[in-house]
């Protein structure tokens, strides 16, 4: 069995997800694939923002930074230039990724930094109790959208992929294997990597969209993935309603850790 | 004065930067705008040179982000803006007072509340750098007024960052920002550079958050094997959030205290001038220029009057002031606002003493005959 106390700050248990929540579906996902990678703990970063999903470095023991709204990026984008060496993940809300902080999304992805980026998209504000967040779908409800969203709501691996991000996948709370293979390949590839996870918020979400349990929201995200490969043999009303899972874009760009010290190298007269 | 260095003649931004990496900041994270853009430019060219990093961020927020996240991994980082991005800025400060992560900011003031006066001068945030951010807090804030004092100020910040784990506003202005005068460097073997202190002990018994008898906390730098939680939610010692009402309050005693117990250390001011007259200057920044002139001025008129430039804005001097304020008949506060130091000064003296104002709101200097014309109607 996987030793997940290995990397658990055990003392500061219990956590504070609600029961169902799939938040600490993805931290387990996540140890697993910064074990697979022999990672030392002193050398991971793991920053986020404020929501739910932005405790989860508390429980971890690495160097664990906890930011404000939106701002994970820019904080982690800070210790990523002074210390290159370090492996920088950040965790993040819908809202904290693609509202408050949406601008230093879309900038990270541009720059093509170094950092590993797992989204956790609940389709909602968990933390503060259920407002409508950029991916609320169209129609559903949440407390702030009480007759049902009428704003279109972001495609977040889109946006990250149009931003010039070098990795992009989207996986769900449900397929765990292929999440722990998404981190693993997100965390590998040098650039601005991005994980998308649609993952269960029982209490703000589900509650107030017909998805009664936990269970009947984790059917739904197995219902609903759809593989890129099976998603390239499928018609676009085959495919209404649902979403892909898998890497949906990988490709080799310049970073900019790697840009900044060729620079270095020039400024300073070394080339 | 080192002979074997020449001066030169820089702009105040200029001589910020100068400072800055005499002092071993080594990042900078910034947003262009006016006026305060040299500092940023000046840094592009420098830091790459000797190894340390620059970034334009999206906006003044990320910069404050990342120079905040620099600086946990130990390096010394500054950042540096102007009016509007320094209101940006204020969440992400607060951060770094809860975090207590040594850093610079540098507010380069121009004119006005909004976009206001771009290229113009105000002293028009000095209750923003005390207050900006929300919560009690104790901060520290310097004002130079000339091209040297920007220079000996710049290092004395990262000093004061560093050895109180702070964030330390150095407030310019746009006079003081774009004017020249001949600067001469310091010899390295001259500056004192203060380290942050770090923990010694194994990284298994470090309390991040832990006071000695100093109240600051040794600080370990991410990715040296000190494996620590850092949050801007309130803490205790371990650094993980808590809702324990004695020790939030002990936190937060803390953090105000590991600042006003060391005031005697953290407080700088300048007295010139005539201490037996009747009439007594406060002015700071490039409004203690007009003052300085206005003393030379009355001196040749027999106008007799002293100065008192507080050159750590906050905390304020408040005993020194107070003993130099003592037996005046009037004070008069030179100010480029609405007078917001005005208010802190009334409430530190005598009721008796009359404060008068000489402020600006145009965005021009003040004129030292204002200042002569409201000293010479005390008989
Ligand atoms: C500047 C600021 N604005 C608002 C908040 C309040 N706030 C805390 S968490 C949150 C939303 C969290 O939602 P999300 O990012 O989707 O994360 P989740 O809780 O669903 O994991 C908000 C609006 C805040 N802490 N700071
Ligand atoms: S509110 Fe939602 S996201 Fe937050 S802990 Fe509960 S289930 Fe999870």
């Amino acid at each position: 069995m996987f030793n997940y106390e290995k990397y658990l700050r055990v003392k500061k248990f219990p956590h504070i997800w609600c029961a169902g929540c799939g938040d600490g579906t993805i931290l387990k996902s996540l140890l697993r694939a910064v074990d697979h990678l022999n990672l030392s703990k002193d050398e991971v970063v793991l920053v986020s923002g404020i929501g739910c999903s932005s405790r989860t470095p508390g429980y971890v023991d690495f160097n664990t930074l906890h930011t404000t709204h939106g701002r994970a990026l820019a904080f982690a984008t800070g210790v990523k230039h002074a210390k290159p060496d370090l492996h920088v993940i950040v965790v993040s809300g819908d809202g904290d990724a693609t509202a408050i902080g949406g601008n230093h999304f879309i900038h990270a992805a541009r720059r093509n930094i170094d950092i590993t980026m797992i989204l956790f998209n609940n389709f909602i504000y968990g933390m503060t109790g259920g407002q409508a967040s950029p991916t609320t779908p169209l129609g559903a409800m949440a407390s702030t959208a009480p007759y049902g969203s009428i704003e279109p709501n972001f495609n977040v691996s889109e946006l990250a992929k149009s931003a010039g991000a070098s990795f992009v996948a989207r996986t769900t709370a449900f397929h765990t294997g292929q999440m722990e293979n998404l981190f693993i390949k997100a965390i590998s590839k040098k650039g601005f990597s991005l994980v998308e996870v649609i993952v269960q918020c029982p209490t703000a979400y589900g509650r107030r969209n017909k998805l009664r349990s936990p269970v009947d929201m984790l059917k739904w995200q197995k219902d609903h993935a759809v593989p890129v490969s099976a998603a390239a043999k499928m018609t676009p009303e085959q495919l209404e309603g649902k979403f892909t899972t898998g890497v949906l874009w990988d490709i080799d760009r310049p970073e900019y850790t790697d840009q900044y010290r060729r620079l270095i190298e020039k400024a300073s007269g070394q080339c | 004065m080192s002979n074997k260095i020449k001066p030169v003649f820089v702009q105040g931004n200029h001589a910020c930067v100068l400072g800055a990496l005499k002092a071993g900041c080594r990042f900078f994270a910034g947003y262009p705008i006016t006026p305060s853009s040299e500092i940023a430019e000046i840094l592009a060219i420098e830091l790459p040179k000797i190894g340390g990093r620059f970034i334009q961020m999206e906006d003044e927020i990320a910069a404050m982000g990342a120079v905040i996240g620099a600086s946990l991994t130990g390096m010394k980082a500054l950042t540096a803006t102007s009016g509007p991005g320094f209101s940006l800025k204020q969440e992400n400060i607060g951060y770094a007072v809860m975090t207590e992560v040594p850093c610079v900011i540098v507010n380069v003031q121009r004119g006005g509340m909004s976009t206001g006066l771009p290229t113009q001068s105000a002293q028009g945030d000095v209750l923003q750098s005390r207050w900006g951010t929300h919560g009690d807090h104790e901060i520290i804030v310097l004002t130079p007024s000339t091209i040297p004092e920007i220079y000996r100020l710049t290092i004395r910040a990262f000093n004061l960052a560093e050895k109180y784990r702070t964030p330390v506003i150095l407030l310019l202005d746009e006079i003081i920002g774009h004017m020249r005068e001949v600067l001469v460097e310091y010899d390295d073997a001259d500056v004192e550079r203060i380290e942050r202190v770090r923990p010694d002990c194994p990284p298994d018994q470090y309390l991040p958050f832990k006071p000695d008898e100093t109240d600051i906390p040794p600080m370990a730098d991410f990715g040296s094997g000190y494996r620590y939680h850092v949050t801007g939610l309130c803490h205790d010692e371990t650094g993980f959030p808590t809702n324990d009402p004695v020790k939030i309050d002990k936190m937060m005693q803390r953090l105000n205290r590991k600042i006003s117990r060391y005031t005697d250390d953290i407080v700088e001011y300048q007295l010139d001038g005539n201490s037996d007259a009747p009439v007594l200057l406060m002015a700071y920044g490039s409004s203690a220029r007009s003052a300085r002139q206005a003393l030379r001025i009355g001196d040749e008129r027999g106008i007799s009057m002293s100065l008192f430039q507080p050159l750590t804005i906050w905390p304020f001097p408040e005993t020194a002031f107070q003993a130099a304020a003592a037996g005046k008949k009037k004070i008069i506060v030179v100010e480029a606002n609405a007078g917001q130091m005005k208010r802190e000064i009334e409430r530190l003296v005598n009721r008796d003493i009359q404060v008068q104002l000489i402020g600006s709101l145009n965005g021009e200097p003040i004129h030292p005959e204002k200042i002569l014309l409201a000293a010479g109607e005390v008989g």
